[in-house]
């Protein structure tokens, strides 16, 4: 496994070291996990809001013990798929057994009483850590494909790439008015994919709790395309 | 073998909630949609479980799972049994350096691909997907982890087609489904 110098380890200042590094690194007051804090409604699910992971007011706690082998357990890759592109490889993170299920347990910890019926996953990587977390809290596994992969109907939403448009789909029916879903994905960059996730949920009136990622790399602003809802993540990185 | 011989009583329940799509994705074809399973979140859990009781305690240490249905079903097998999960990639996904099985298709050819260094001479491993038709992709999957020393214990999958004699493919490989689906 790398140790890569260019990998900010929840927002440690010193380089992630692999090796011999005694000091647990801290987080900034917006990664601290806070608790998902409803606003218990009795009106419809748009009204239902979190309060924001950005938020001051959060309470310090000390960086989860779990994250620092989580995070060493990714691998870099640089210039792939293109020059100039540090790809967050999660595949060797699948081959450490004992941070793969800390992965889920930290999702699973955060979402089993929240109510959640849906756990909506991105192709290909979110159907990796989607379903064990859906399994754990007994939700439902809504697969989010791309264009002509799912049988039968489907709906579908287009956004933007850097060069061109793309699509993802979800079938006709999986969801319901009115249900409180999770997106997953492995990583968030631009944010253009969960956006789109996101809005084929909305459009047929399901709320969107928060999206969460394993990987968060900042410097897309990925964050702020996802606007007011909240998104929940592990690890930040570097994208290039 | 079939868990279905044995009538577990959990299998009606899963094999009532895989949808079959006519013509998709050509004329002529049942597609087999697990997605209808996983909405249904006790027999995603009871068909998961049944896979663990299999190889829980069989020291298994690598679950391969095939692009991207296999990707559902694996890695819950995977983290209940303490296994590695080691994904298995149409071509120029994985990054990094990769060793790759080219297979033939009804027309054409395809290749999976398999990450260098995941998988080591030794390991003990299942290949799951959701179905089994042809085997071809199996055999392609079985071929990678051969290939670097790993023994193949069994292939795992929620469905078979049996009329595309896809077990007879594996070259007397164990083929564990839970549920078989007939044309005629």
């Amino acid at each position: 496994m790398q140790s890569s110098s260019s990998r900010l380890l929840l927002c440690s200042s010193k380089p992630n070291s692999l090796f011999g590094s005694a000091v647990t690194p801290t987080l900034p007051s917006s990664l601290r996990f806070p608790p998902l804090s409803l606003t218990i409604p009795n009106s419809t699910s748009s009204s239902i809001r979190l309060r924001s992971l950005r938020s001051s007011e959060m309470a310090s706690q000390d960086q989860d013990p779990r994250i620092a082998r989580i995070s060493s357990a990714i691998r870099v890759i640089p210039d792939f798929p293109k020059p100039g592109i540090m790809f967050q490889d999660i595949t060797t993170l699948l081959l450490d057994t004992k941070a793969f299920k800390d992965t889920i347990d930290l999702f699973v910890e955060r979402y089993r009483d929240q109510n959640i019926s849906v756990v909506a996953g991105v192709e290909a990587r979110g159907f990796i850590f989607g379903p064990p977390i859906a399994l754990a809290i007994g939700a439902k596994f809504v697969p989010m494909r791309k264009p002509k992969k799912l049988p039968g109907e489907v709906i579908s939403e287009e956004y933007s790439l850097e060069y061109g448009t793309d699509k993802i789909e979800m079938h006709v029916g999986a969801v319901q008015p009115g249900e409180r879903a999770l997106v997953i994905d492995d990583l968030i960059a631009t944010g253009g994919t969960l956006c789109a996730a996101i809005k084929l949920l909305e459009r047929v009136e399901v709320t969107v709790v928060e999206c969460a990622c394993v990987i968060e790399l900042p410097e897309l602003k990925g964050r702020e395309r996802l606007g007011d809802r909240s998104l929940f993540v592990l690890v930040e990185a570097e994208g290039a | 073998m079939s868990a279905y011989t044995h009538q577990d009583p959990r299998l009606h329940g899963i094999k009532t909630k895989i949808r079959v799509v006519p013509n998709f994705p050509k004329s002529g074809i049942m597609f087999q949609d697990i997605t209808t399973l996983l909405l249904d979140p006790k027999a995603f859990k009871d068909t998961i479980d049944l896979f663990v009781e299999r190889y829980k305690g069989k020291n298994i240490s690598v679950v391969a799972g095939i692009e991207a249905r296999g990707f559902i079903f694996g890695p819950p097998i995977a983290l209940a049994i303490g296994a590695k999960f080691v994904p298995l990639r149409k071509p120029k996904k994985l990054p990094g350096k990769v060793i790759s099985q080219e297979y033939i298709l009804e027309y054409g050819r395809d290749c999976l691909e398999m990450h260098v260094g995941a998988v080591e001479t030794g390991d003990r491993a299942i290949v799951v997907d959701d179905l089994i038709a042809t085997g071809g992709t199996l055999c392609a999957a079985m071929d990678l982890l051969e290939r670097v020393g790993a023994e193949v214990v069994e292939c795992a999958c929620v469905i078979e087609l049996p009329e595309l004699k896809g077990r007879e493919r594996l070259n007397g490989k164990p083929l564990y489904v839970l549920v078989e689906y007939f044309e005629i």
